[in-house]
């Protein structure tokens, strides 16, 4: 039978899941946006992380066929956003209930609650479609795939449609009703769920013209083949596999907890371990010539200096200001009314790096509008602000003991292109040109990876016995 | 039965010095009355003999502010200075001081401090020191004021220059004051006495401190350390007190380690020494026993540390010499942990990794303090590097609760004492296979 390690992290600002093989290789990765209730966060990048471990498992299974057909894979990751979609919209609907719950109670009057009963149910029909289209199509793009991020921007978008007046009390329902909807756990049945998506990608390619359109897409020649009658056939050659990969039992050996939120665990005292050793060990397997370890997170900038066995030797950390760190952006960007994935983007353009002296995440606020005031471009603020963070990072480098070679760069602050741009260059400047930049894709995975690899070593090293109930995963 | 005397004999040492210093704080409460003098004075390079021997008694702002700290006054103390234009980044421990004395001036046992009759500045070695007694100055206008110029060991060493630099200074300057102040005549004799004395105790707390040398070590060098400390480093060098003091500890640390047991914690004894540390920095007051629960919840003992060096080094050989009293007293003063360059105490710490047997080296740097923190970065690399171990880094203050985050410094330790654990996981893996 095959072995499978987990590692949860709960980092302040997102819960990642990573599932690893015996052979330390990522086999299904689960994220999801930490909230109030830890447990339900934790349980839902673990659950995530399982079904897409299955569906690693099947593309490893076909990876012959795959490369013979390409319209296999794009079967099967069309299968995986379906699948996606079909949880959310379980919770989609929750949160539906949960809309006119609160309006039925937070609107006394007969007559303006069926007003606003009307206004939501409207509001529902008019996103719902919109975020199935988002994920048959593969719209999500580079976009937040978080629920709360993703239904927040439409029903946004609906209500700003309406009367001004209406704006304060739908976003009081919508405060109202967000969070039970976002912490009710549920308990979905793979089987079911995947049949469900196989249903109802059948019904996407059969409405599908058999013409495309003259939009490029990588996935072109495969999505021509799936579109050329070759649908059914696809979808029938596949099924026993599918149907195999529903059957696996998933049983997880050994778990290790990490992050913030680690000691809220439901995991048994053993089986927790610091992030500080996780993001690095993680780090260092991605990249074993690892010598130093940024780890930009939401709430914490950590400079560690880990040895050839990607052990910690020591660690600086910032405990006194959040300034540089992710959640420093998210407040950027909120001030700057645009989503998070556009700010580094946005800061590329600069033209020049607007200085800014704050180092404080509130007060950069309103030096941010200051500047804005005295006529700075946007992109060049962002700019300064980026470069900022990396001056911070630096300092911090710097307590650490420097940066040697190889140098990796962890978190989900390392998906941000202006912050690579910058550390890059701060890096060549103060520790030369030799010193060689790593970032990994799975950049924001680092420490819930490196908490998997542990529970698979904590076998070989000191695993108290008896301890662990085996997890037996649905 | 061996439990029970064993138990007896550890509250002894225990009674002895709280009745040391609760009979200090009483006489200073009565000073007025009984005509004692009263010297405010410094724990690092101290000049205790001396003042003892005039019949005066010593009062310690900074440890009464880490008293303050400890019986949870410090908060308001230090809000009590910044209302009268402190800032934020003085040092906590002379603001809690002045709002100590703004708020009467009641002492650790309740009972009212003296105002100086002399305000003896021994080391100038930190300077904030002389910037704190500036503003006592102005505290207690009219008091005189005796100020000994504290040479550093920029060299890594004390020359006889210096030493003679200093001898004049207590000759012309600091004697006569205490003599003025006093009503006394200067006797060297008596001084002489004391030291022998001194030297006595000293020797003592050198073998008390280096028992931590054993596994399991039978004392926590810097948590229970401070503790071993007080009396020598405050009012009781010299005295025949002090000798029984420690002669008592060190028969009971003794037989801890002859019975093999481990340090004696808030909890009871521990159980299972896991992690030896060497520390570099103050201790925090304010959550003192929360900061020391972190230790020994995880097995994780302190073996040794710089801190029980702040009111001498004595482990590098110095004793009082009853030969040469005042020489004595001034390279006293210049030897003490803080007037060492910082070459100096990175071998001194290397070398109590090494003695000790550390598992690694752990800096809690103060926000407070500039005595200590100058160049703990540097410190910390330098035993990284030379001693191969893991380093730790957390930071809080002496007496300002603001500045002690209970959740960042546990976050912070945890992940140090996981490290730990790894190497030591590693070190037997490699030691296996080069053994196999």
């Amino acid at each position: 039978m095959n072995k499978y390690y987990l590692g949860v992290d709960l980092g302040s600002t997102t819960s990642k899941a990573v599932i690893i093989n015996e052979h330390d290789e990522i086999i299904g990765r689960g994220i999801t946006n930490t909230r109030a209730n830890y447990a339900v966060a934790a349980e839902i990048a673990r659950e995530e992380a399982v079904y897409n471990a299955r569906f690693s498992i099947l593309k490893k299974k076909l990876e012959g066929e795959i490369k013979a057909n390409p319209h296999y894979k794009k079967y099967i990751d069309d299968l995986e956003s379906v699948f996606q979609y079909e949880q959310f919209k379980v919770r989609l609907d929750k949160l539906g209930e949960e809309l006119l719950k609160t309006c039925r109670t937070f609107f006394k009057d007969q007559g303006t609650q069926e007003m606003f009963l009307g206004h939501l149910r409207n509001i529902r029909k008019a996103f719902k479609p919109v975020i199935k289209y988002d994920y048959l199509y593969n719209n999500l793009g580079a976009k937040n795939q978080f629920f709360r991020d993703i239904v927040s921007e439409k029903y946004n978008e609906e209500v700003n449609k309406l009367e001004l007046a209406l704006f304060e009390p739908l976003m009081t329902i919508w405060d109202k009703s967000i969070s039970p909807a976002e912490n009710q756990l549920f308990t979905f049945d793979f089987r079911e769920l995947i049949d469900k998506a196989m249903d109802e990608l059948r019904v996407k390619y059969k409405n599908l013209p058999n013409t495309t359109t003259d939009r490029t897409s990588i996935n072109f020649d495969a999505e021509l083949n799936l579109l050329k009658g070759n649908f059914d056939h696809v979808s029938e050659s596949l099924r026993t596999h599918i149907d195999e990969i529903k059957e696996i039992d998933f049983n997880i050996t050994n778990m290790t907890g990490t992050g913030y939120g680690r000691a809220l665990l439901p995991f048994p005292q053993d089986c927790i371990r610091s992030e500080i050793l996780c993001h690095a060990f993680g780090a260092h397997a991605v990249f074993p010539k690892t010598r130093t370890v940024l780890d930009i997170g939401g709430q914490d900038t950590k400079a560690i200096q880990v040895d050839k066995y990607g052990l910690v030797t020591s660690f600086q950390m910032n405990d006194r200001c959040a300034a540089g760190c992710g959640r420093y952006l998210g407040y950027i960007a909120d001030e700057m009314s645009i989503s998070l994935n556009e700010l580094g983007p946005m800061a590329l353009k600069a033209e020049k790096e607007v200085t800014i002296c704050s180092t404080c995440t509130v007060f950069a606020g309103a030096e941010l509008r200051e500047l804005t005031n005295l006529g700075e471009k946007r992109e060049d603020i962002l700019g300064g602000l980026h470069k900022a963070i990396i001056m911070r990072a630096m300092s911090l480098l710097a307590r650490s003991g420097g940066v040697f070679n190889e140098f990796t760069f962890t978190g989900g602050v390392a998906r941000n292109p202006a912050v690579i741009k910058y550390l890059s260059q701060l890096v060549r400047e103060n520790y030369g040109d030799t010193i060689k930049i790593n970032i990994h894709v799975d950049s924001i995975f680092m420490g819930a990876l490196g908490g998997a690899m542990f529970a698979r070593r904590n076998l070989n090293m000191d695993l108290p016995s008896g301890k662990k109930e085996e997890l037996v995963l649905n | 039965m061996g439990m029970e005397s064993k138990a007896a004999i550890k509250d002894k040492s225990m009674v002895i010095q709280k009745d040391m210093l609760a009979g200090l704080f009483h006489e200073l409460s009565t000073a007025k009355e009984t005509g004692k003098k009263v010297v405010y004075t410094f724990v690092p390079g101290n000049l205790i003999e001396l003042i003892l021997s005039f019949d005066m008694l010593p009062v310690y702002p900074e440890i009464n502010a880490l008293q303050s700290g400890m019986r949870k006054k410090s908060a308001s103390y230090i809000r009590e200075a910044e209302k009268m234009g402190f800032s934020e980044d003085v040092c906590t421990y002379v603001k809690c001081d002045i709002g100590m004395m703004l708020n009467g001036n009641i002492g650790p046992t309740g009972e009212k401090l003296p105002p100086p009759d002399l305000l003896l500045l021994s080391y100038t070695g930190c300077f904030t020191f002389m910037k704190w007694f500036e503003n006592l100055e102005r505290l207690y206008p009219g008091v005189p004021v005796a100020m000994l110029h504290t040479p550093y060991q920029e060299d890594g060493h004390i020359t006889q220059d210096q030493v003679q630099y200093m001898v004049k200074q207590l000759k012309d300057d600091v004697i006569p004051k205490m003599e003025k102040v006093s009503g006394k005549k200067f006797d060297q004799e008596r001084l002489s006495r004391m030291m022998v004395n001194s030297a006595k105790a000293e020797d003592l707390l050198v073998k008390i401190l280096e028992s931590a040398k054993n596994k399991p070590s039978p004392i926590d060098a810097y948590f229970a350390g401070v503790y071993y400390i007080g009396p020598i480093f405050t009012a009781f060098r010299g005295t025949e007190e002090a000798v029984e003091y420690y002669t008592e500890l060190y028969e009971e640390v003794m037989d801890r380690v002859r019975l093999g047991l481990g340090p004696v914690t808030p909890e009871g004894e521990l159980k299972e020494e896991k992690f030896r540390l060497v520390v570099e920095g103050p201790p925090n007051w304010t959550n003192f026993r929360e900061f020391w629960k972190i230790f020994y919840d995880a097995g994780a003992v302190i073996v040794a540390s710089s801190y029980t060096k702040v009111g001498g080094v004595y482990d590098l050989g110095f004793r009082h010499d009853s030969g040469e009293p005042l020489e004595s007293l001034a390279k006293y003063c210049m030897g003490c942990y803080t007037n060492m360059n910082l070459p100096q105490r990175v071998s001194l710490l290397a070398d109590y990794v090494k003695d000790y047997r550390a598992d690694g080296f752990l800096i809690n740097s103060i926000k407070s303090c500039n005595s200590f923190s100058a160049g703990q970065l540097m410190i910390m690399r330098e035993i990284e590097q030379r001693m191969e171990i893991p380093v730790g880094f957390i930071e809080s203050d002496l007496v300002d609760p603001r500045y002690f985050s209970y959740a960042n410094i546990k976050n912070r330790l945890e992940s140090y004492f996981q490290m730990l654990e790894q190497r030591k996981i590693i070190i037997a893996q490699e030691t296996n296979a080069v053994l196999s």
